[in-house]
């Protein structure tokens, strides 16, 4: 049953990626996106991380997307079609995608990974909670406070970007 | 783990969605799609992040630990680079790679 699921939502990410990297339409490229990233959601639901998912649906499907939206509504005509790209330069693109994709997939065919895995239950919120904030070997407490450090900083830095000059100096 | 599934199926999967997004990253001439492609890229290794991390060390946790701090620079990069692309878009109004040329200095 998991076997079909994770084939399933293997179709739906790999066919939303494809349509999300060729669409001419700028708008359904980013919904596009938004099918490929609860595809990845449903993987994480898969291997009973469900933290993980729920974070990925909320950051990646009500954040990240809807700024997508609102930057493409702020800056397109909704119905813009995109320029063609030329025909060589995604004949070359193509070409080294298929070339690096070859090497990764003969690197990880080739590797001794175990044939048995150890026995897993899932990933607790309990235990992701300790490891944050734990001083410990191993511990993350300093890239947990260093990130909350970098998040105010992209905040303001994009309030002071987007806000741009001044109206005067803008003629 | 999820039963039935090797490790190999899991990485080809992952390895695939990496490269579309480096297949996007090279052929969209537009900034915002530019960005999306990111967003496939970094989306692959958060998901090879966690995966590697259940099937090979599941005591452990530094991969999953690892993968919310990737989504949090994703959602930071995304935010910094819009802000960017609508400062640009005052300023060109354009969001064309090519006609990108002029940096403030």
């Amino acid at each position: 049953m998991e076997r079909i699921i994770f084939y399933i939502l293997a179709a739906v990410i790999i066919l939303f990626a494809v349509a999300s990297v060729t669409s001419r339409k700028i708008l359904r490229a980013v919904i596009y996106l938004l099918f490929v990233l609860i595809g990845i959601a449903g993987l994480y639901f898969l291997v009973d991380y469900n933290f993980l998912a729920a974070i990925q649906l909320t950051v990646y499907g009500g954040g990240i997307i809807v700024l997508f939206i609102f930057a493409v509504l702020l800056i397109h005509h909704v119905e813009l079609e995109l320029e063609k790209t030329a025909l060589k330069k995604k004949l070359i693109a193509g070409a080294l995608s298929a070339a690096g994709l070859a090497i990764t997939l003969w690197a990880i065919s080739t590797y001794p990974f175990p044939e048995t895995y150890p026995a897993y239950t899932s990933i607790e919120v309990r235990d992701i909670g300790l490891i944050l904030l734990s001083y410990e070997d191993g511990g993350f407490i300093l890239p947990f406070e260093v990130i909350s450090v970098l998040l105010v900083a992209v905040m303001i830095g994009s309030i002071v970007v987007a806000k741009g000059k001044k109206l005067t100096e803008n003629n | 783990m999820i039963a039935g599934i090797s490790i190999y199926e899991i990485l080809t999967l992952t390895s695939i969605l990496f490269f579309i997004g480096v297949y996007g990253f090279f052929t969209r001439v537009n900034l915002i799609t530019v960005l999306l492609s990111i967003e496939l890229i970094l989306n692959a290794s958060a998901v090879n992040f966690v995966l590697i991390n259940t099937y090979l060390f599941p005591d452990l946790l530094q991969g999953a630990v690892f993968s919310i701090f990737i989504i949090a620079l994703a959602a930071a990069e995304t935010a910094l680079a819009i802000a960017i692309i609508i400062n640009l878009y005052k300023i060109i109004y354009s969001v064309e790679v090519k006609d990108t040329e002029v940096m403030k200095y």
